[in-house]
């Protein structure tokens, strides 16, 4: 027996979740189809930075309507998923990643993201804890941090109140089109049908899109996470580095979250863990960065698996082979801050057939070669 | 063939000693100084006392143990003070730290993880003033360092553990205020014919009670442990008496445990999947009665595959090595090999007996009242856990123990679980109004313990 509905949304990370909200409070019958439980992968798991500054410019645009959206979560979502603006402060090490900083300045502004260069003697006399091997630093006032593990169960939570149908523990292992509707076929046999499909699936959205022959590169991706003990609250801005080799946050609790570098995973079971020698090796750089660390427990370390493809920009936007699929997946290591706009942008997509935001950059062809193919 | 042996305990001593009488040189870590593990834990060396006066009964195992180690170290690699904080099972490799300074990579070929037990414990008002430790912590410290949790120590829980560090206390001269018993007679009682397949160690038993009764001590026993009492220190202990009147004994220091639990989380970064063992009412690692586990090259010996005690943790642990040996295609003793299996059978039916006597109380841990602290690292309250188990929790409800970690932070602190644990899952279960066997277990990451972070290397 299969359930028919308006539209299916694959995936139940933030951007899924989000959308199934989305979709529903325009009043469409929306089933989302999440293998496990609501953001029980990046989603979920994630180093938890809403940030903007940093981004590519082909992001901003996205980024600053989810930034609005972040800070109206608790209308949105009935929780503001500790979403807290600590400013985001990102570090020079030396003239040529302070030139990169300066440069940076004018993309920001241009998509009216404002950011205040911290000169070498500041940014001693602002951040006494930072040590010396920082030469300067770009602030983003408005940028900050939440927690990954309600975001996208808070916005799941909400979408069920508007409606829509959250189908937990359903993994889709069949993807069909035909007469205009879309067929998914879950392990466990049940079907479900609806005349639009949307492709919020994470890294394993590269698959989905091979179901309708669409070729798109995404490569696995596991940033290595770890957690310190409780230790006196002192970071307060979410920091990182030019080259991003280590980034790391204090939540008010006390715990420095520290992310650099790559763990291991397997999608297809899926399971990731943080690996030790690039544990130890961020542990380094962020002792080098705030020596006060030293010394500090580390209690847990993680990963998780995000899709990353070739040029570090998500799939964003209709499918070219099949009307009424669209695909928003391969966020990069970058998706949780865009999660809450992908949702209301794929929503106007599909639904007004038409968005403000500029998605051309996004496009799923744009990995094709002259010949045609994906390289 | 690399071999790596990680702990030093009775079954890491037994399965070394028969790895190098095949003629290996394995790689062998504890964390400890020395041999001997949690029960032949040995005190420091301006400490050292007399053996007899250490383990009383146990003191000629002690002894052999100790021994044993003490001939094997010079001969195999040896490592002490160094804590396998990850294990990578493909890539068959340990990462260490050692003094909480150095790390180091240790390639194997195969591996046999020795990792021990620790207490159980069950969530009760007061159980986190100073004066309050586990039946364990308490038993180390008189045991190592030769010093008393307190002037007047009152015991709670249950188990064979229970009575014999009440008596270890005594004989040492502290003052036993109450040995409050969550088992009642009954239970005892009727795993009694069980109980006396385990001989002498029936006997120890009955003689703890039988002493600690005939010097006076207050033995109680179906008790339900009802606060610890005091606000800066520990005041009193008070429970309810079978006959469901209130007690109430004066102490300054209270050692509290309900049985032992594997410390098997390097079994789980090896992948070795887990099941719930409804006797020991607790997560096991999966082995065979030879210690081989689902994961090839990787080795499981006492209490961290399944609490059965001391003595089998020796004879496992020999067995483990054994099976290694065989699986490398080595030639074995096949009449040793059988008398080790015989041997182990033979104490499974005592052990099987002995978790009847002494059952975890369920029960009581899922009811831990709403305003008692269940997750002390988080500071998280019973009641704090129920909502996220209710329909009508924020971002809830939580189907099961690591969503409702995500919600909560309950045991995702220092300890990740390892105290709480146990007690959080009955919390949860019971709100859920489902099985605890079917909620899932807390996920295990790297580093197994709290890892000091490194201060990069001076340049001279
Ligand atoms: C460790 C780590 C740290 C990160 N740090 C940050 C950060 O600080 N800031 C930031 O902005 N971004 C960060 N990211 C990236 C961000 O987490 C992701 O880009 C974002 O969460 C992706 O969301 P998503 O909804 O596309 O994917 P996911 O959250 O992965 O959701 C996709 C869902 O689809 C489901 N699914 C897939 N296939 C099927 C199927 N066949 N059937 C049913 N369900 C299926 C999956 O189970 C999954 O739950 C980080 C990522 C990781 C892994
Ligand atoms: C606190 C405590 C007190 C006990 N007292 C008694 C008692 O008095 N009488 C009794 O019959 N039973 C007692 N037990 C039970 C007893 O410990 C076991 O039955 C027996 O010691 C099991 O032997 P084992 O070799 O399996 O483990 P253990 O003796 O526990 O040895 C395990 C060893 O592994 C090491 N280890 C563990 N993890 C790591 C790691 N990641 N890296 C490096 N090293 C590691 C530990 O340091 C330890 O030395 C006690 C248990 C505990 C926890």
């Amino acid at each position: 027996m299969s359930e028919t509905c308006d539209a299916l949304v694959l995936g139940g990370g933030g951007a899924g979740c989000s959308a199934a909200l989305h979709l529903a409070k325009r009043g469409l019958r929306v089933i989302l189809l999440e293998r496990g439980l609501v953001g029980g992968q990046a989603s979920g798991v994630n180093y938890g930075g809403v940030r903007q500054q940093g981004r590519h410019a082909a992001e901003l645009p996205i980024a600053r309507r989810s930034r609005e959206m972040w800070g109206r979560m608790r209308e949105i979502a009935g929780t503001d998923a500790e979403f807290t603006v600590t400013t985001h402060l990102k570090l020079a090490r030396n003239a040529e990643e302070e030139a990169e900083l300066v440069a940076y300045l004018d993309i920001a502004r241009d998509y009216g993201l404002s950011l205040r260069m911290v000169g070498s003697n500041s940014i001693h006399l602002e951040y006494p804890w930072l040590s010396n091997s920082v030469v300067a630093g770009s602030l983003s006032p408005e940028d900050g941090s939440a927690n990954p593990r309600l975001l996208a169960p808070a916005l799941a939570h909400a979408a069920r109140a508007a409606g829509a149908v959250i189908c937990e523990g359903t993994r889709i292992v069949e993807l069909s089109y035909a007469g205009g509707m879309f067929l998914l076929r879950a392990e466990d046999g049940r079907e479900f049908q609806a005349p639009l499909l949307l492709n919020v699936a994470g890294f394993w959205g590269g698959a989905v899109a091979e179901a309708f022959g669409e070729k798109a590169p995404v490569a696995p991706m596991s940033p290595n996470m770890m957690v310190t003990e409780p230790l006196p609250y002192f970071i307060t801005p979410n920091i990182g580095v030019v080259g991003g080799n280590v980034y790391l946050r204090q939540i008010p609790r006390g715990n420095v979250i520290i992310g650099g570098g790559h763990g291991e995973s397997d999608p297809s079971k899926p399971w990731s863990r943080a690996l030790p020698e690039v544990s130890l090796q961020t542990q380094a750089h962020a002792v080098a960065l705030v020596p006060e660390l030293a010394g500090a427990h580390v209690i847990r370390s993680w990963s998780g698996i995000d899709g990353v493809t070739p040029d570090h920009l998500p799939v964003i936007g209709p499918s070219r082979t099949t009307p009424g699929l669209f695909h928003a997946f391969g966020f990069s290591g970058a998706g949780f801050q865009l999660g809450p706009a992908i949702g209301a942008i794929m929503t106007e997509l599909m639904v007004d057939h038409a968005t403000d935001v500029p998605l051309d950059a996004f496009r799923i062809d744009r990995f094709q070669t002259a010949a045609g193919d994906t390289p | 063939m690399r071999i790596a042996v990680i702990g030093a305990g009775p079954a890491g001593v037994r399965a070394v000693e028969t790895l190098v009488a095949a003629g290996h040189r394995p790689v062998w870590i504890d964390e400890a100084r020395e041999g001997g593990g949690r029960i032949y834990q040995r005190p420091p060396q301006s400490l050292r006392r007399d053996a007899r006066m250490l383990y009383g009964f146990e003191a000629r195992k002690a002894e052999g143990v100790h021994a044993t180690f003490e001939r094997l170290a010079p001969v195999v690699d040896w490592r002490p003070e160094t804590l396998v904080w990850h294990i990578r099972p493909q890539a068959r490799r340990l990462s260490t730290q050692h003094q909480g300074r150095t790390q180091a990579t240790v390639d194997y070929d195969a591996a046999i993880l020795c990792t021990g037990a620790m207490d159980r414990v069950v969530p009760v008002p007061g159980w986190t003033l100073p004066g309050v430790t586990t039946m364990g912590a308490a038993q180390i410290a008189l045991k190592t360092q030769g010093c008393s949790i307190g002037a007047r120590v009152a015991f709670v829980g249950t188990g064979p553990l229970l009575y014999l560090v009440a008596y270890q206390y005594a004989k040492a001269g502290v003052t036993v205020a109450a040995v409050v018993d969550t088992t009642p007679f009954a239970t005892k009682f009727a795993a009694a014919p069980g109980l006396l397949r385990g001989g002498a160690t029936f006997v120890k038993g009955i003689y703890y009670i039988g002493w600690l009764r005939a010097h006076g001590v207050r033995v109680v026993e179906g008790a339900t442990p009802v606060a610890i009492n005091g606000t800066t220190d520990v005041q009193g202990l008070r429970w309810r008496g079978s006959d469901g009147r209130e007690d109430l004994v004066a102490c300054d220091a209270v050692g509290m445990g309900w049985g032992l639990k594997p410390e098997a989380q390097l079994a789980d970064l090896a992948g070795v999947p887990f099941r719930f063992e409804p006797l020991q009412h607790s997560w096991i690692p999966e082995c065979d009665t030879s210690g081989r586990t689902p994961v090839e090259g990787h080795y499981l010996a006492g209490d961290g595959a399944a609490i059965g005690g001391a003595d089998v943790a020796e004879l496992a642990g020999a067995r483990a090595a054994l099976a290694l040996l065989q699986d490398a295609g080595q030639s074995v003793d096949a009449v040793r090999v059988a008398a080790l299996d015989r041997a182990l059978a033979g104490q499974q039916r005592f052990r099987i007996a002995l978790e009847r006597a002494f059952p975890y109380p369920a029960a009581l841990a899922a009811s831990v009242a709403d305003e008692t602290l269940l997750c002390r690292c988080e500071g998280l309250t019973a009641g704090e856990l129920r909502a996220a188990a209710r329909e009508d929790h924020d971002v809830g409800p939580a189907p099961e123990m690591n969503r409702a970690k995500a919600f909560t932070r309950v045991g995702m602190g220092r300890c990740q679980g390892r105290v709480c644990g146990p007690a959080a899952a009955e919390v949860l279960a019971a709100s859920l109004g489902r099985d605890v066997a079917s909620i899932g277990r807390l996920r295990g990451q790297s580093p197994v313990k709290p890892m000091p972070m490194l201060v990069p290397e001076a340049t001279p």
